[in-house]
């Protein structure tokens, strides 16, 4: 994969070498392979963010003044964005499971952000990272449906209001959705933050033109342009699939706390 | 030698053809975030309590896009 695009001879570097995952210390030898227990740039990077947060809510907190500072202000904005989504998206008995949604909030929101760093590594642009949060939420909130409401949760799959004949006809069509969603609530995260990096480097790779060839005159000025547009575009993008996540993890909770509506 | 010269062709344009679910997942996304604000700009006042809505109808629209994206990414390189 990666070396096709050097004997190619057109881009620089690959776009998708940045999500290769590496050992932090020492090299991998041909044909071995990574050990669960081996530290890697995703491992580096998750746990900064994990640091990162410990830092904000944590110290930046801790002097819970009346009045806050500057840090603390950001906190408590976060913190409250968060908790009145819960509260109006999954009803006041949501509540209770609003830890859970802020820390995969808080973990999203900066993993994205730190990936943003150049040279960075993002985490959340693997499936696996992604998977683990998406599966997590549906067993989890498959679990809390069952528990809470026995077999009454089925009533999610078998809609009261609709026709008797059709009824059938949906509870196949709500059964397949229903196992689809931790699928494309995992892939949407990755997928997007994927695509956004790869589309940069993509960019970057053309704006070293200008050693190459007489066309980088023109090409180099715009796609420098474009990975500031890009870069903008992202910066976006990364806490919009936060919200993303952290919302439809809400409507999740919401079905399993009410599946009658 | 042949065969595998078509498979790469096919590769290629398979991936080419599943970008097209890009476009049309941007179509999607437009519809949703133009019917949302065509309505907002209606009724400002009932539009602050959809914003919630307006970002879930976007995540399903843009999801399908992002499907074809991988399905694009999957011929190219798992394939």
């Amino acid at each position: 994969m990666a070396g096709e695009a050097h004997e190619g001879g057109g881009l620089v570097f690959h776009p998708l070498d940045q999500f290769k995952i590496h050992p932090l210390f020492g090299e991998l030898k041909p044909g071995e392979a990574l050990a669960w227990y081996t530290p890697t740039n995703a491992t580096l990077w998750m746990a900064l963010a994990a640091i990162c947060i410990v830092l904000l809510f944590v110290f930046g907190t801790r002097g819970r003044a009346i009045i806050p500072t500057r840090i603390q202000s950001v906190a408590e904005l976060i913190y409250g964005f968060i908790y009145k989504m819960v509260e109006d998206v999954a009803g006041h008995d949501g509540v209770k499971y609003f830890p859970y949604i802020f820390t995969l909030f808080l973990f999203i929101l900066f993993v994205n952000y730190l990936g943003l760093i150049p040279g960075s590594f993002t985490p959340t642009t693997h499936i696996a990272v992604t998977a683990v949060l998406g599966f997590g939420v549906f067993i989890a909130v498959t679990l809390l449906g069952f528990y809470k409401h026995g077999a009454h949760f089925l009533g999610l799959f078998w809609m009261k209001d609709s026709p008797l004949i059709l009824r059938p006809v949906i509870a196949v069509i709500e059964v397949i959705s229903y196992f689809v969603r931790p699928v494309s609530h995992s892939i949407r995260l990755a997928g997007n933050i994927m695509a956004g990096h790869a589309v940069m480097k993509v960019f970057a790779a053309f704006a070293p033109m200008i050693l190459l060839s007489g066309i980088g005159i023109v090409v180099t000025p715009i796609s420098v342009l474009a990975i500031a547009a890009i870069y903008g575009l992202e910066f976006l993008v990364a806490g919009i699939q936060a919200y993303v996540f952290t919302i439809l993890t809400c409507v999740y909770l919401k079905d399993a706390l009410h599946p009658g509506h | 030698m042949e065969i595998v010269a078509a498979a790469a062709l096919g590769k290629f344009i398979g991936a080419g053809l599943a970008a097209i679910g890009s476009g049309a997942a941007a179509i999607g996304v437009g519809n949703v975030a133009g019917n949302f604000l065509a309505g907002a700009l209606r009724n400002p006042s009932a539009a602050g309590s959809q914003t919630a809505t307006l970002f879930i109808g976007l995540a399903f629209a843009e999801a399908l896009g992002i499907f074809a994206f991988l399905v694009a990414l999957l011929l190219m390189f798992a394939v």
